[in-house]
């Protein structure tokens, strides 16, 4: 047991250095392009967005649930890059002739993309905070927020692992990326409500699980426990199903790639 | 007096799909001894290496490393191997030292003992100087080195090094030669893949010569030699539409073993020189040939793939990258 964990905690420690390493990288990072969604986009649509459609005191509160489950989005299926160029020079190899749980790399993976995530997290909620929209569900509900978006992007961590492991060039998984990314966001709750859309567009929405997991986060914000409890409640074993279906794929993935 | 076996190699095939990378490979390596796969790209040395690094598993067949089968007992074999992959894997973000002290984790060495060991390996492939700086500021020849010492972390009791020099330019092969010289003196056994011919006689006590996922010969490099038998004329032909005929007209003559064409002229096998070159000749003057160049040695080692493949090794090889 203390070995696993050393294994783990030395590969968890290389995610971090490396990012530390890149200093433009982690400015990027940290100060995500996701803000500018939460800023430009939010500031923007002020005016356009009809606030009885949103059900929402202006837009920015409205958008901020969607941009948190937008960045857990973005980083989860960004989650398994660093391993697929681990594999493409040869590191995942070194890695794995050493004597380590097969399991090591994955989680190490996992536990730096997920605090990451969370950090984004909390800066995002703290800008949303900066144009004055408080979660009215206090401390405990920006908790249950992080636990939502770890939920959900431990499936999509998982889902991008077992990209890397399967793809024959990052030419490949870059272009899968690119087309799953969207179309998760615009077929979602993330910018405008279900009511709102398009009948289709929200019948497709219904089976997105970014759209649960926004469903959940944004009365956390705006309203309060009454209208988000419901919510919670159901978000949860959806992302356990999510999690679970995500978790099989991988690990097939990964024996599969690892022979 | 029995050699103490390293490596077991039994029957071992692997295919992808129909693709059959390996087929019914059988070969041991002794302990303390460099063992050299020796083959073109795509023959199928990475594949058997990889095997014996626990990282695929062979469709039939066994692989054992020191009596532990590399399949059942992947977690034993992998605490008596190293490993250094073909090229750079390396985190160009992290320092020579960071990578070492990634591996002693992996490797479940206390604080104390990685911090001594890394020292004697940094101050082995002499990268002292440079064990704090980035990995991106390394030269090739330093990655290599580092890769090297990275591969020697575990400590140990076979080295497996795949295409060690490829790419690299002429000095830093000679050092990679000298290192892997020096582990041989340590008593470590290793094993390495090669498409060098001169890396392969230079370095090896013994190879495999691999081509089409099968083994083509075996043996010490001198024995390759000498089992060819005899040395080898090479000609050079002014009127290359003639080739063929002198072939043809040398090939069944006395001392001659096997005539082969060239591109612009005939390798031919002879058994003693001085009593083919005159038959040679005689043959190339009444057939009206033209020679331009003439020359005989003994047998190389591309003499040896060339006759136990068919072709050069250079034919399908790519070009080393940078």
């Amino acid at each position: 047991m203390t070995e696993y964990w050393q294994e783990i905690s030395a590969l968890t420690m290389r995610w971090v250095r490396r990012l530390s390493r890149e200093k433009f990288s982690m400015l990027f990072t940290l100060v995500q392009p996701m803000l500018f969604w939460l800023i430009f986009f939010g500031n923007l649509f002020q005016r356009a967005a009809d606030t009885q459609v949103t059900q929402a005191p202006n837009y920015i509160s409205f958008l901020a649930a969607g941009v948190v489950v937008m960045t857990v989005l973005n980083n989860g299926l960004a989650g398994g890059v660093d391993l697929l160029f681990d594999k493409e020079n040869g590191f995942l190899e070194r890695l794995m002739s050493a004597p380590i749980r097969r399991s090591s790399v994955i989680l190490s993976r996992f536990i730096f993309v997920m605090t990451i995530t969370s950090l984004q997290v909390l800066v995002i909620l703290g800008v949303a905070f900066l144009f004055g929209v408080e979660p009215a569900t206090g401390l405990l509900g920006v908790a249950v927020i992080l636990l939502i978006g770890m939920m959900f992007g431990v499936g999509l961590t998982a889902i991008s692992m077992a990209m890397a492991f399967s793809v024959k060039s990052h030419g490949d998984f870059f272009s899968v990326l690119g087309f799953l990314s969207l179309p998760m966001i615009f077929l979602s709750s993330a910018l405008v409500p279900l009511a709102a859309m398009p009948g289709w567009m929200s019948f497709l929405a219904r089976f997105n699980p970014m759209t649960w997991a926004i469903d959940a986060v944004r009365p956390l914000i705006l309203s309060g426990w009454s209208d988000a409890l419901p919510h919670v409640a159901m978000v949860i074993p959806v992302m356990v199903v999510f999690d679970a279906i995500c978790l099989y794929g991988g690990a097939k993935a990964f024996r599969r790639a690892m022979g | 007096m029995e050699r103490a076996v390293a490596i077991e190699v039994n029957r071992l095939s692997k295919a992808y799909g129909t693709h059959q990378a390996v087929s019914d490979l059988s070969f041991h390596v002794y302990a303390g001894e460099i063992f050299g796969l020796l083959g073109p790209n795509g023959a199928g040395k990475s594949t058997t290496l990889r095997t014996l690094i626990t990282l695929l598993h062979p469709t039939s067949g066994t692989a054992s490393i020191f009596g532990h089968d590399t399949v059942r007992e992947a977690d034993t074999v992998r605490r008596l191997i190293g490993y250094v992959p073909q090229e750079r894997a390396i985190d160009r973000f992290l320092t020579g030292r960071e990578h070492l002290q990634l591996l002693s984790a992996l490797y479940h060495l206390t604080k104390e003992e990685a911090a001594q060991r890394i020292n004697e390996l940094l101050k082995l492939v002499d990268l002292e100087a440079h064990a704090d700086r980035p990995a991106k500021t390394y030269s090739g020849g330093m990655k290599r080195k580092l890769d090297i010492a990275c591969g020697l972390l575990p400590d140990p009791k076979v080295l497996f090094l795949d295409e060690p020099t490829l790419g690299l330019d002429v000095q830093s092969r000679l050092r990679i030669w000298e290192y892997v010289r020096m582990l041989k003196a340590r008593g470590l056994t290793v094993v390495m893949t090669t498409n060098y011919l001169d890396e392969a006689d230079q370095l090896c006590d013994r190879l495999a010569i691999i081509d089409g996922g099968r083994i083509k010969a075996l043996g010490s490099p001198t024995e390759l030699k000498v089992a060819l038998g005899g040395d080898i004329v090479s000609l050079t032909i002014k009127e290359t539409d003639r080739i063929p005929g002198l072939e043809s007209a040398l090939a069944g003559q006395p001392t001659i073993k096997t005539v082969r064409a060239t591109g612009n002229g005939l390798d031919i096998r002879v058994e003693s020189p001085e009593k083919a070159l005159p038959i040679i000749l005689e043959t190339a003057n009444r057939l009206g040939c033209g020679i331009e160049f003439i020359e005989y040695h003994r047998p190389r080692l591309d003499d040896v793939f060339i006759a136990h493949t068919g072709r050069r090794i250079t034919d399908t090889a790519e070009q080393p990258v940078e």
